[in-house]
């Protein structure tokens, strides 16, 4: 039994493409079935996130035959021509398979280093397969261990801790000063992408009431009703700043969005608590004598960018201590399954040789014949004994060698084992 | 035994300070807590001896004030559910448990009162004392933490504090505590000096300190409240405020008042 994994994620695809093949939770586990249902593979977990869509699974052998079958599979299932993909797939077998989830799910192998959410996604992509029973010894295994991966890498090291983008850090700065954001209000003016991107992530960390204004209304109509805030005049953004303690600003234009003078103003309006100014804009749009206000904190683009840069450099210095975890794991699985498949192979063989032997003293019944029941029951006991003899000391070999155990999947060659646990002897000849 | 929870407490606050997770903070509660019962039990244990609150020699004021410390931070981590602070808080809290290791404890001069009041009178004002203290370390952090955001240089540290909205409201929470404490501390004081000198109130120059100290952190307050002062300024009044109780609680007690020598 083999692990491969079949799919695309951010590296290798466009968002586009990337899109077409995304499965949502319900079509991710019609496909696995259907999969399985089709014969090519024994387990299957699809696991679908904005930033990939990969399909795990177990076959007899990982053959291409297999992998070709589940790429045509899924360019059935999106309606996607397969000549589209080239390029864009990537394939894993074996310990490269096992070592992509444990990436996956430490968060080493998405475009946030360190995210957290893929660890819920992978947890929750792998619970309903197995609700499903989708999954079974291997992919349970697995799975489980891939968990156990990204909750060790996140807890023994400081990887996933404060990934940030320009707005993240922004959001984060102000949770810094106020606190749960639930009580609190913003404005941000200007409804273009990084507008956009802030107040998506001021919604996002529970923003008690938010505004947007942009030059053009319907834009700030627009965001407002996708973030669920309040949009509000142009005109009328300065009479906000009294009312608001988080002000992000990404409008174009050469002259001060807010002056210093307004900040002022407003300040005094709101008694002097606490304002946050995020200046997203470039050229700034944010008077920087603003920052010498009392209570007024004032960041711009820049100082949000060394945040991020710091962030990612205390982050990636984390990078060699999580693969030093996740080759911890894979080891670990890779030793598992070559015990198991150990196991296998040697309960195959002591099959396989009682069976010849049955055929063997089978076409000599008449020569055994000369003999007493008793003594036959003898000779035919003493070749079982021989049998087990003969395997005894290899087993033990097994068990502790792991070397040893790596290779043992020769001896299925040599033997002509195929995996089908042939019935074996029902009992010994005579009896 | 109080010593070892306390300091292990402490190391469980500084691995939540700066490791996080949500175990070693609950750990670190838990420790506090079992340090809480063993030093009370000492503190009882001394207090039977003496038939009086322990609080009249070096040893014993000290221990006490490490205990209301203690508890008091422990009242307002619960409150606002804010662990972080316990970093801050411990060391104090063990720096006068190891006042109070290096002074040989003395048989402790005669009080000259006792009682029920008494008691309550002594202990509300060390309770006081120690959510003052509290305020005071507070303060102190919101000012830093103010400082580096306003300045545009959070580092590293910044983020392992809690914010400054909470740092605010738990200085204040001090505040309220410490002069709930001092005016209790002051009503059974005059309950004491009507018993034993048939009047309500001497003019002894604790008593002054005290209503001085109630003044300023009255000031704080209002500071806090203000708009022109709400935030750092506040917090400087704050940590003003605190020097007025260190006076009280060192120069006052040792060469100017006649009733209130604690050691």
């Amino acid at each position: 039994m083999s692990v491969f994994l079949l799919g695309l994620n951010h590296r290798t695809a466009a968002v586009a493409l990337r899109e077409r093949l995304h499965f949502s939770p319900q079509e991710g586990l019609r496909a696995a079935e259907s999969l399985r249902r089709e014969g090519l593979v024994q387990e299957v977990v699809v696991l679908s996130t904005c930033n990939r869509s990969e399909v795990y699974a177990v076959a007899e052998e990982a053959v291409e035959v297999v992998e070709n079958g589940v790429e045509r599979h899924l360019c059935e299932f999106h309606a996607v021509d397969a000549a589209q993909l080239n390029g864009c797939l990537y394939r894993r077998r074996g310990r490269d398979a096992v070592e992509h989830l444990y990436r996956v799910a430490a968060g080493l192998d998405s475009m946030l280093l360190g995210e957290a959410e893929i660890l819920g996604q992978v947890r929750e992509t792998y619970l309903a397969a197995q609700r499903e029973g989708l999954t079974g010894p291997v992919l349970n295994r697995l799975f489980q261990a891939s968990l156990e991966v990204g909750k060790r890498v996140r807890s023994e090291t400081r990887l996933g801790a404060q990934a940030m983008s320009v707005p993240s850090a922004a959001m984060k700065l102000a949770e810094q000063i106020f606190g749960e954001l639930k009580d609190n209000s913003a404005v941000v003016l200007g409804a273009g992408a990084m507008g956009a991107k802030a107040a998506r992530q001021l919604r996002t960390r529970g923003i008690g009431r938010l505004w947007v204004a942009n030059r053009t209304p319907e834009r700030a109509r627009e965001l407002a009703a996708q973030t669920g805030g309040q949009w509000a005049a142009w005109e009328k953004s300065a009479e906000l700043l009294a009312q608001v303690d988080i002000v992000v600003t990404s409008v174009a234009g050469d002259d001060w969005t807010l002056s210093r003078e307004a900040l002022a103003a407003a300040m005094h309006a709101r008694g002097n608590r606490r304002m946050f100014l995020i200046d997203l804009g470039v050229p700034r749009n944010i008077d920087p004598a603003a920052a010498e206000l009392y209570n007024v904190f004032l960041y711009g683009v820049d100082d949000l960018q060394d945040m991020v840069q710091e962030n990612r450099h205390a982050r990636e210095s984390e990078v060699p201590r999580a693969e030093a975890i996740v080759l911890e794991h894979v080891d670990k699985f890779t030793a598992w399954q070559s015990g198991a498949s150990a196991v296998s192979t040697l309960a195959e063989l002591r099959n396989e040789l009682r069976l010849r032997r049955e055929l063997f003293t089978d076409a000599r019944s008449e020569e055994l014949g000369r003999f007493s029941p008793e003594e036959r029951e003898r000779i035919l006991h003493m070749m079982d004994d021989l049998v087990e003899h003969l395997l005894r000391e290899p087993a033990e070999r097994l068990m502790k060698d792991r070397e040893v155990r790596e290779r043992a999947v020769f001896l299925r060659d040599l033997f002509g084992l195929h995996g089908t646990n042939r019935p074996g002897p029902a009992g010994r000849s005579g009896k | 035994m109080t010593a070892a929870l306390y300091t292990a407490s402490l190391a469980f606050y500084l691995h939540k300070l700066f490791g996080g997770g949500a175990w070693p903070g609950r750990a670190a509660t838990a420790l506090l807590a079992g340090g809480l019962v063993t030093h009370y039990m000492a503190l009882l244990e001394r207090a039977i001896t003496l038939h009086s609150v322990p609080y009249q020699d070096f040893y014993g004021s000290m221990s006490l004030l490490a205990w209301f410390l203690a508890l008091t931070y422990l009242g307002l981590e619960l409150l606002h559910r804010e662990r972080a602070m316990g970093a801050f808080v411990l060391p104090l809290v063990l720096l006068l448990l190891g006042l109070e290791l290096v002074v040989v404890p003395q048989a402790a001069p005669k009080p000259p009162a006792h009682g029920s009041i008494f008691a309550l009178h002594v202990t509300s004002n060390i309770l006081a004392y120690s959510a003052f203290t509290l305020s005071f370390v507070y303060s102190v952090v919101y000012l830093v933490q103010d400082r580096l955001l306003r300045a545009r240089r959070p580092g590293a540290v910044v983020w392992r504090l809690p914010p400054l909205d909470d740092l605010e409201r738990m200085a204040r929470s001090g505040v309220w505590v410490g002069l709930a404490g001092l005016l209790l501390g002051i009503g059974f004081g005059m309950m004491v000096d009507q018993q034993l000198h048939g009047q309500l109130l001497s003019l002894d120059s604790k008593v002054v300190v005290s209503f001085l100290i109630l003044a300023c952190y009255a000031v704080y307050l209002w500071s806090a409240r203000s708009p022109a002062w709400r935030g750092a300024r506040a917090s400087v009044v704050c940590i003003a405020s605190y020097f007025a109780v260190v006076f009280s609680y060192t120069v006052v007690n040792l060469y100017l008042s006649k009733f209130h020598r604690f050691f």
